[in-house]
């Protein structure tokens, strides 16, 4: 995880057709954990609910053929399980409930080793590029993921 | 998902919108245009559509629909006025079933 510059995913462990299974390791140092907490990092929940969010973007990018690109626009029944230290190695799961036009439903999961620290359903629409960049960036960013080869 | 499709379109519809979207059942009528008329916004549009999609057993082709309306292929009313929005669901249903 890049915290900073909002790269949640580290490397993708698993594809299947409609399950993406990331692995995101939380950085031992960063500036967000400054302020969350001085004295007591944590990983900030809602950073959680963005790695699943982007873990789900990435499973829907590449269910399109990465010709189309995916926001997040909803987020339910979210649970903040527990608390993520610097250093954590985490698996981020993402489930496809529903494909439908234009949007998608998927069920996200983050766990620590074996305990369930999160999850969340997520819903994103998906829509054409709307700059030319983005495309491109996206496919350079899977391959380093290894979503792409 | 609903395999059965429900017997009343409109009345199916009618409450899903009703419930996800908060709208008073009275103001859904089969003249009402579902954005103009009822006042629900793109995000409320998509639980709507998520939740007629899984009762109904198909998959709304909301895209597609704006893409005719956008083009002047059609009118807004074919898709979003709740009568005619009832009767597309009916005939997605109708096709699905073969």
């Amino acid at each position: 995880m890049r915290l900073e510059y909002f790269e949640m995913v580290d490397r993708v462990l698993e594809r299947e057709a409609d399950r993406l299974v990331a692995l995101a390791r939380v950085p031992e140092e960063s500036p967000v954990f400054e302020g969350h907490f001085p004295g007591f990092p944590l990983l900030p929940g809602v950073l959680m609910v963005e790695a699943m969010a982007q873990t789900a973007g990435w499973l829907v990018v590449a269910r399109h053929g990465f010709t189309r690109m995916a926001v997040l626009a909803k987020v339910s029944e979210a649970k903040l399980r527990g608390m993520v230290r610097p250093g954590a190695e985490l698996t981020v799961t993402a489930e496809l409930i529903h494909d439908g036009s234009g949007y998608a439903v998927l069920r996200g999961a983050v766990n620590e080793g074996t305990p369930r620290v999160a999850e969340a359903e997520l819903t994103l629409k998906t829509l054409a590029f709307p700059a030319p960049g983005l495309e491109p960036a996206l496919r350079a960013r899977a391959t380093a993921i290894g979503l792409l080869p | 998902m609903s395999s059965a499709p429900p017997a009343n379109a409109f009345d199916t519809i009618a409450e899903i919108i009703a419930e996800t979207a908060n709208v008073d059942r009275a103001k859904i009528t089969p003249e009402a245009h579902v954005i103009n008329d009822l006042g629900i916004d793109s995000l409320d549009f998509l639980d709507i559509v998520f939740e007629i999609d899984k009762r109904f057993g198909v998959k709304v082709p909301v895209e597609a629909w704006t893409e005719q309306v956008n083009s002047g292929k059609a009118p807004a009313e074919q898709f979003f006025v709740m009568g005619s929005l009832a009767t597309r669901i009916e005939e997605l249903v109708a096709a699905k079933q073969g």
